[in-house]
């Protein structure tokens, strides 16, 4: 009885012990998922810094959560009875100066902690001056991103994808007319919530180019999981021709084309704008369309930009995502008598009318 | 088996577990007393939360200028006399309290009137001036005045109808005989909340009332 | 001359007993509804509480179904919301919260040598706000849509008038009523359970005599008692720009939404203070008995929980680090967020020490125990990481916050709960629970829990936000997503096993010995279950561990020697509950309920402004509270 006791146990633990390593190996799994959202691959001076001042107190932490389970185990096995046998310990009731050491000791450890921590603060919450700031304005909504760059040599509205240019300091200013999100683009920085009535300033800036996706970071609503969003890091000369095309307008033709064949029966002006210039914007309850099919994605950039998404956006948004019973979102066109052919039409005015380049998209061909 | 008792004593006057004195508590303070301190200083933090809300949206209203203003409707005069009342009342209560230490039934119910009356006045001072304010156009949604003035003050004198309620329960049982001098201590916890609410009204007449803003 | 019997007949002639006397029985099950007797009070709560966390349970396995692969379609994006919030507040405020208030009210007076609380019948009145309380938010599921803003339910999102559609259905204002309502409860309870601490301890315990376990629920107390008005504040606050057209957070005329957070958080930090310190408590139990040492420095101890309970109120900033409040603000909160972490360190090392050099017995209760120490060490560090504020940028709003709370309050409270519950079962039932089972219950918990929320703490760190209800393909979250599922399917076996358990020990279960664990504290020295009276005579106090001290004295090398027996040491027979005892008991009463009962009546009539029922809900608490003051606590039934 005794031996299979003791082989029984000595099996729980070794399984215990195996998940156990399975559990931290496969989570530790290297640096992680390169999925463009991984705190652990920074692309910028902000999330390098936070990795830099996170990484050892995280080995510290660590080491202690080590220490203090293999302590656990440890005192278990080590002091246990035998069965029927009964000890009689120590009947110790303190030692003051272990109970001393081990307040003062995390003190200290602590004390170390804090004098990086308040630095980094600070660093952090610098507003950057100069010519080579970018400003962009984003206004949280439900459920997407509307970004207006606002200085001299840009203004213009854009929505979902932030473009750019890589090792200039990006000042993006917060702002929301309804509830509380969160900007987060976890490679270039820390996230910063968007809360009604205050402004909030964060700080991005990428060190080389490449695509940081992100997401809103606080609870908004039924489709706060689709509120995505994508930072496009370019090289200056890639920037700078993005910026041209989207202060480019779109031909006045095919404004009017979309303000009498589409928005007419439909009422997309009443909500959204096909001119984007800061003199010239029209209704930004919904993202800006003008240049939207230039965008990898729409809708919160959570649907790849091609004609069969469009069409079945258009047709019936609600269907998509869940937008519940929210006032003055996108309506379900289908239910409006919009056909399946009509959608599809202005699919395909969105996505080969407003490109840049209508030729990068192979519909348009 | 149990030895059966026979009390002389009438059922009303058996002293009930809460307030069973033959029990030494281990601060001197009854169970009843330390308990209705305790629930103060609870409430204390419920009002304090109210009253840092006020603070807070304070002079709001001249960035978004909308619906009348505090300097429009408060009525320093008025208010202060109906805070006065509410003042006297603690008078009274103590009175009332003093009268029943003693054994003065008659004094007691007087004093203990009085202190529902003048309860009842400033009251009836808060229906008035809720209804002039909302005359003038201060509604709950007006503007920030509007909300933090009429929710924080509404709570008041939600606490001070509650109080007068429980004055008044005392006194139908004095009348119905109910309330010994040994009861004396349940009046006493009921003063204690009313000079809690008077004391609560002092800080609001400040805030809102006397400390100028535009 | 008249008999006894006769003059007794004169003076209380027989009357036929309606139904609208005062209930007299202490027995029976009819007696579990009037009853205003501690014990039977805790198991109510107890009950309760652990009905509402299988169903907390079942909504943690329905999310995990729904994120267990990427683009699920278990659940809907609008019950997914439901089922986060549902789950959040349903495990804090109708499981965390009561079994605290179980626990406290089974042993509180027992452990200070009292007859029952200071306040029986608000006691009841406790339980049933909390009964009725967690019926009127689950109702919300079928009259309109259950709360879907999220346990903490931010403003605007939850205080937007419903005709904005922000939030689907009124389940916000179910939510705010509800929880105000709740609040009531635990004020109540709070209240009862300070003056009791303070005041009905057994001659000869001063407070430095007190067990562990009655201190922290004394420090609970007093969190509950300052932390609930600050969150009653915000929630009327919320109910009013929902349904009055308050400003309080509306942007456009003024409000601020940061003050709902504000108000919001100085309840909530607090708040888990008030979940855990329970935990600690019945660890600070368990581990001396099962060590058969002293807890290791008692003092310090008690005064780090004194600590906590303090610093506790200085930190709750640290919930708002993202929010914008500026570097000056964040790095004050950062810092003595820090330094909370210095007495929440000490109490692990003095339990390690406890059992250190010990005779450790591995029976269920202790496993459980030392789960506690190893898996709230865990949860205590990434905490400590989120006082980093850098690095919390990254983490908060992320599966690495989840992890954290997760550790402290499922590997530490939890534990700590299934602990006590094997602990003091005998005590409470007579019986012992299967130790086969226990320990398999405990092995299933433990693999299943950190299988669950270990690889939380990467899916934050890898970029996944909380409270999403599906994430897309491509971003290599699916294998660890999958992973935490099944581990949540491996806890609910163990909690099937416990159930087993429970149903096992009920049908087969052995009278469990008097003293099964040798244990300490004054609880003990009643029969298992203990009489209605607690005590025959009320014990004089003259040392900490008291029932120790009366079993065992020390020598000089501190080692035990066992005392003979003595009428000190005795533990009495079980009293048979249908004999009368002749200790004056405070008599079971209908109030208590119908008072609770007004409460919710009031909350349908505020959620449906239906104004009458609101009318008849005040009657019928007005009507109650007068009947309860007018009886006395305490009725010759002779």
């Amino acid at each position: 009885m005794l031996d299979r006791m003791q082989r029984l146990r000595r099996g729980a633990v070794t399984a215990v012990g195996m998940a156990a390593a399975v559990v931290v190996l496969a989570s530790c799994g290297a640096t992680g998922p390169r999925n463009h959202q991984n705190t652990i691959h920074p692309a910028g001076p902000a999330a390098q810094k936070i990795l830099n001042l996170f990484t050892p107190f995280f080995w510290v932490a660590v080491v202690i959560g080590a220490a203090v389970v293999g302590m656990t185990i440890f005192i278990a096995i080590r002091f246990r009875e035998k069965p029927g046998e009964e000890r009689n310990p120590v009947q110790t009731h303190g030692n003051v100066v272990l109970e001393v050491s081990w307040t003062i000791i995390p003190f200290l450890i602590l004390a170390v902690m804090a004098v990086p921590t308040v630095a980094t603060i600070f660093n952090l919450a610098k507003i950057p001056h100069g010519r080579d700031v970018v400003h962009v304005e984003v206004d949280a909504r439900q459920w997407f991103w509307q970004y207006v760059y606002t200085d001299k040599d840009t203004g213009f509205y854009t929505a979902n994808e932030m473009h750019i240019p890589i090792n200039h300091p990006i000042e993006l200013t917060l702002k929301s007319n309804n509830v509380i999100h969160s900007f987060w683009v976890p490679e270039l920085a820390g996230k910063k919530d968007v809360v009604p009535g205050h402004t909030n300033n964060l700080e991005i800036e990428a060190s080389h180019p490449g695509v940081f996706t992100g997401q809103c970071a606080e609870y908004c609503g039924l489709s706060h999981a689709n509120m995505r969003l994508r930072v496009v890091a370019q090289t200056q000369s890639d920037y700078d021709a993005w910026v041209a095309q989207q202060k480019t307008p779109l031909a006045p033709s095919k404004v009017v084309e979309f303000t009498k064949d589409i928005s007419a029966k439909w009422g997309c002006l009443s909500c959204h704008s096909v001119t984007n210039l800061t003199s010239n914007i029209g209704v930004t309850i919904g993202p800006n369309l003008t240049h939207v099919a230039d965008r990898e994605a729409f809708a919160g950039d959570i649907y790849q930009m091609t004609q069969s998404n469009l069409a079945k956006w258009v047709y019936n948004a609600p269907a998509r995502k869940p937008a519940g019973p929210l006032k003055g979102w996108m309506p379900d066109f289908s239910a409006e008598g919009m056909t399946m052919p009509q959608a599809q039409q202005i699919a395909h005015f969105l996505l080969c009318e407003t490109a840049t380049r209508p030729t990068a998209h192979p519909e348009c061909r | 088996m149990a030895q059966t008792e026979i009390s002389p004593v009438e059922p009303e006057t058996l002293v009930p577990f809460e307030e069973d004195h033959a029990r030494q508590t281990n601060t001197g303070v009854s169970n009843n007393k330390l308990a209705i301190w305790v629930f103060i200083a609870s409430e204390s933090l419920f009002f304090g939360a109210f009253l840092a809300t006020y603070f807070l949206y304070r002079g709001r209203d001249a960035q978004f200028l909308k619906g009348p203003t505090p300097s429009q409707l408060l009525n320093i005069p008025f208010t202060s006399v109906t805070s006065f009342m509410l003042l006297m009342s603690s008078l009274s209560m103590v009175l009332a309290l003093a009268a029943i230490q003693r054994g003065d039934h008659r004094r007691f119910r007087i004093w203990l009137l009085a202190t529902v009356i003048f309860g009842m006045s400033f009251i009836g001072g808060q229906v008035y001036e809720f209804t002039e304010f909302y005359r003038e156009g201060l509604h709950l949604s007006t503007n920030m005045f509007g909300t933090t003035f009429y929710v924080l003050t509404g709570l008041h004198g939600t606490h001070v109808v509650v109080g007068i309620v429980w004055l008044m329960s005392i006194w139908i049982r004095s009348m119905q005989g109910k309330i010994g001098a040994e009861r004396h201590e349940a009046v006493e916890i009921a003063g204690l909340y009313w000079h809690f609410v008077d004391v609560v009204w002092i800080v609001i007449f400040t805030a809102v009332y006397l400390i100028p803003q535009h | 001359m008249t008999t006894v019997e006769d003059a007794t007949a004169l003076l209380h002639p027989p009357v036929k007993r309606s139904i609208l006397d005062r209930p007299r029985s202490t027995t029976g099950a009819w007696s579990w509804f009037t009853t205003v007797d501690h014990k039977k009070i805790a198991i109510m709560y107890g009950a309760t509480a652990m009905f509402f966390f299988l169903v907390g349970g079942i909504e943690a396995l329905m999310i995990r179904l729904q994120l267990a692969q990427p683009n699920g379609t278990i659940l809907s994006a609008a019950r997914y919301n439901e089922f986060f919030t549902m789950h959040g507040t349903t495990m804090v405020f109708l499981m965390g919260m009561p079994l605290a208030a179980a626990f406290g009210n089974y042993f509180l007076p027992l452990m200070i040598g009292a007859r029952d609380v200071a306040f029986p019948r608000l006691n009841m009145f406790g339980y049933w706000v909390f009964l009725l309380g967690g019926a009127f938010i689950y109702s919300s599921f079928v009259l309109g849509g259950a709360p879907d803003g999220g346990w903490f339910g931010y403003a605007p999102l939850t205080s937007t008038p419903m005709s904005q559609g922000f939030l689907p259905g009124r389940g916000a204002d179910f939510w705010a009523v509800g929880l105000i309502m709740l609040g009531i409860g635990s004020v109540a309870t709070a209240v009862n359970f300070i003056v009791t601490a303070l005041n009905m301890r057994a001659p000869g315990m001063t407070m430095m005599k007190m067990p562990v376990f009655v201190w922290m629920m004394l420090v609970v107390a007093f969190l509950t008692l300052f932390a609930m008005p600050p969150l009653t504040a915000a929630l009327i606050q919320v109910f009013m720009d929902r349904n009055f057209h308050t400003n309080f957070f509306n942007a456009a005329a003024g409000g601020d939404p940061l003050l709902y957070q504000n108000l919001f958080w100085i309840f909530g930090h607090p708040e888990v203070y008030i979940l855990i310190l329970p935990g600690m408590a019945i660890v600070s139990e368990i581990l001396p008995v099962f060590s058969r040492k002293p807890l290791f420095g008692y003092s310090v101890v008690v005064f780090s929980g004194i600590a906590i309970g303090f610093l506790g109120w200085g930190v709750w900033a640290h919930h708002m680090f993202a929010t914008g409040i500026g570097p000056i603000a964040t790095s004050a909160f950062s810092l003595s967020t820090m330094l909370i972490a210095i007495p929440t360190g000490v109490k692990i090392f003095n339990w390690l020490a406890t059992v250190w050099g010990g005779s450790v017995r591995l029976r269920t209760p202790m496993l459980f125990a030392l789960g506690f120490i190893a898996q709230f060490t865990i949860g205590g560090l990434s905490g400590v990481l989120h006082s980093i504020v850098p690095a919390d940028t990254q983490q908060t709003d992320t599966y690495f916050v989840v992890a954290h709370f997760h550790y402290v309050l499922f590997g530490g409270l939890v534990f700590a709960i299934f602990g006590g519950i094997y602990y003091w079962y005998p005590k409470i039932f007579g019986k012992l629970l299967n130790e086969k089972l226990g320990k398999l219950n405990f092995w299933l918990m433990v693999i299943g829990f950190n299988l669950t929320f270990f690889p939380m703490h990467f899916l934050g760190m890898e970029g996944e936000p909380r409270r999403t209800y599906t994430y897309p393909n491509g971003m290599g979250w699916g294998t660890l997503n999958l992973m935490a599922t099944i581990g949540a399917f491996i806890i609910a076996a163990g909690v099937a096993v416990f159930l087993v358990n429970v149903i096992f020990t009920a049908i087969r279960g052995e009278r469990a010995p008097e003293d099964p664990w040798d244990a300490r504290t004054l609880e003990w020295l009643t029969s298992s279950p203990p009489p209605e009276y607690n005590f025959a005579e009320i014990p004089v106090v003259t040392a900490r561990d008291e029932f120790w001290h009366r079993k065992y004295t020390e020598d000089d090398e501190g080692r035990l020697v066992k005392l003979p027996p003595s009428d000190a040491s005795r533990i009495p027979a079980r009293h048979d509950p249908s004999e009368p005892h002749g200790i004056h008991m405070p008599s079971p009463s209908y109030w208590p309920f119908v008072v609770a009962l007004g409460l919710p009546i009031i909350g349908y009539g505020f959620v449906f402004k239906l104004w009458w029922l609101l009318a008849i809900g005040v009657v019928i608490l007005l009507f109650g509270i007068n009947a309860w003051t007018s009886e006395p606590a305490t009725e010759e039934t002779h």
